[in-house]
């Protein structure tokens, strides 16, 4: 079979917060919070950070991950407050666009807070798995889990 | 169809696992380890505090998720890290989904700020 350039997949992230759905998505609907915690950077970082949070309205921001710059181009398909988001969004990397994805956030009452469940169904392009960015990735992880581990001791 | 719907299947199956595979303290610090080089068993059992008995059955944990492979060479059996094993479409998810966990994290903790 040949390779091919596009490949399709989809994720699930489940989350519980402590807080109320209605604080939940404020740190989504507000640009002065979204961008203390959506990119890794610091808030003083010069990194791009602009969103215009209405149906039809766009978001871009990048990072950088050891010395690549990684793009996000979204664009806001469907809002109901405090209950769910949904965004279509590119990532591209230096100048190459790397996927293509639908990404929809749910935020659910819950008795100690909110649920968010985060799917991303996506379309992505050959050389995606850049291999800086997985490295990243990879370190990130490790990074997170030890300090679910030193929360938990 | 079927088959893509299939392979799709696999591909879910192979993320839990290398979740499940990294969800473990002992197997993240072998997995540490052997991301500096290849190491025999037992020097990779030398400075966890586990038995090498348990280090085996971790090894087969790990190395069924892909994430490590080990050969024996006379009587020494080697172990490195193994990440080629993964298909295109895993390594993004795997990637993708990392981000957004990280992004979450930040989420968590900005959450539990005072107002």
């Amino acid at each position: 079979m040949k390779e091919r350039s596009v490949t399709h997949a989809t994720f699930v992230i489940e989350r519980s917060y402590p807080t109320p759905p209605e604080r939940v998505f404020s740190a989504f609907s507000d640009p002065r919070k979204k961008r203390r915690w959506f990119s890794a950077e610091k808030a003083s970082s010069p990194e791009p950070f602009e969103m215009d949070f209405r149906v039809g309205g766009r978001e871009h921001s990048s990072f950088r991950a050891q010395g690549v710059t990684c793009t996000n181009d979204t664009v806001y398909r469907d809002i109901v407050p405090n209950r769910r988001i949904v965004v279509a969004y590119t990532m591209t990397l230096g100048d190459r666009r790397i996927s293509s994805s639908h990404a929809t956030m749910e935020f659910l009452p819950s008795e100690s807070g909110t649920e968010l469940i985060f799917t991303e169904q996506g379309a992505f392009f050959e050389g995606a798995d850049g291999p800086q960015i997985r490295e990243e990735g990879w370190r990130k992880l490790l990074d997170h889990l030890a300090k679910e581990l030193a929360l938990l001791q | 169809m079927a088959m893509m719907n299939q392979g799709r299947l696999t591909q879910r199956v192979h993320i839990d696992r290398v979740f499940h595979a990294l969800g473990d303290p002992t197997r993240r610090a072998m997995i540490e380890k052997l991301s500096e080089g290849p190491v025999s068993v037992s020097r990779l059992a030398q400075p966890l505090d586990v038995t090498l008995a348990a280090v085996v059955q971790h090894l087969k944990i790990l190395e069924r998720s892909g994430l490590v492979r080990s050969e024996k060479v006379g009587r020494v059996r080697t172990c490195r890290i193994e990440s080629e094993g993964f298909s295109v479409a895993e390594r993004w998810i795997a990637d993708r989904r990392l981000l957004w966990e990280a992004r979450f994290d930040r989420l968590g903790k900005f959450l539990a700020e005072p107002d």
